[in-house]
């Protein structure tokens, strides 16, 4: 969801406390806020943490809201800051920092499968977006994340950057080393589930 | 637009601009170069389009509803103390 969908939402009546519009301002972001969750953490109980915590945040914090970024972004930027908590919580080895000099090695592509051509019903066939959730859900959390709100979500790089506190140059670099890793899984899958259409390509 | 114009487009320059060129950013000249190493080079014009069906198919797989399960919801509301609000709209 993107800026323009919160265009009907009133900041003022939110900060003065109007609960019908608090209401409906939830109603509109639950949805990507618990989808976030699920994509992030994979389990429902921790999706409806990150759901119940962000928008309690949005509560405590709306009168510091000052407009500088969407309300979008910001709903956005408490939500994966929630998330990345408790993946923080449940994974205390993982490394979340934002390294600023990353490189794109080590996301050389390597299957050169044309996969692309293939009929849809068999790129999206139930068993094959099982696999896809599978691999969006083993992308590593600082890729999983930049991933979740560009290519998922719909937010623009600037968007993204802001809700993540990331400069541009690392978002683009994290999403192109997480739309890579998917590239070579699902052609790795669809190399080995459909070799013979693949060789009459 | 973060990049400039290449007199000869490498492999590897053709994965440093691909979040731009996926992402319509990249300039007209930039585009036609990257284009025309495509059409000599077989590997990189797969890695483009796969990379390009990857993001596509995110699109139509995420493309679910974005409702939340009810029961989620209720807790949410009641947490949020917005009980008042799921009264008047179940009555409604």
């Amino acid at each position: 969801m993107s800026e323009a969908d919160t265009h009907e939402i009133s900041v003022d009546a939110l900060r003065a406390g109007d609960r019908d519009e608090f209401a409906r301002f939830v109603d509109l972001y639950s949805g990507p806020i618990y989808r976030l969750g699920l994509r992030m953490l994979g389990r429902e109980q921790d999706a409806e943490d990150v759901l119940q915590n962000t928008f309690l945040k949005v509560l405590q914090h709306i009168g510091e809201f000052e407009g500088r970024s969407s309300l979008s972004t910001w709903i956005y930027r408490i939500a994966a800051n929630e998330a990345l908590m408790i993946v923080r919580r449940l994974h205390p080895e993982v490394s979340l920092g934002d390294q600023e000099n990353e490189e794109n090695d080590g996301f050389t592509p390597v299957q050169i499968v044309d996969w692309g051509a293939l009929p849809e019903d068999k790129l999206l066939s139930g068993e094959a977006k099982k696999f896809l959730d599978r691999a969006i859900q083993s992308l590593p959390e600082t890729l999983r994340v930049v991933f979740i709100l560009r290519d998922i979500e719909g937010l623009s790089i600037k968007e993204t950057s802001a809700a993540l506190n990331l400069t541009e140059t690392n978002v683009k670099t994290r999403l192109l080393r997480a739309r890579l890793n998917l590239r070579e899984k699902l052609s790795e899958y669809y190399g080995e589930h459909f070799p013979r259409e693949l060789d009459n390509e | 637009m973060s990049d400039h114009k290449p007199a000869n487009i490498s492999c590897d320059q053709i994965l440093g601009l691909l979040t731009d060129y996926l992402d319509g950013q990249t300039r007209e000249e930039v585009c036609r170069e990257i284009e025309q190493h495509m059409s000599e080079c077989h590997n990189c014009r797969v890695v483009v389009d796969t990379t390009r069906k990857t993001i596509s198919l995110v699109h139509a797989n995420a493309d679910t509803p974005l409702s939340i399960p009810e029961d989620v919801r209720e807790r949410l509301f009641k947490r949020l103390d917005l009980d008042d609000y799921l009264k008047r709209q179940n009555t409604q």
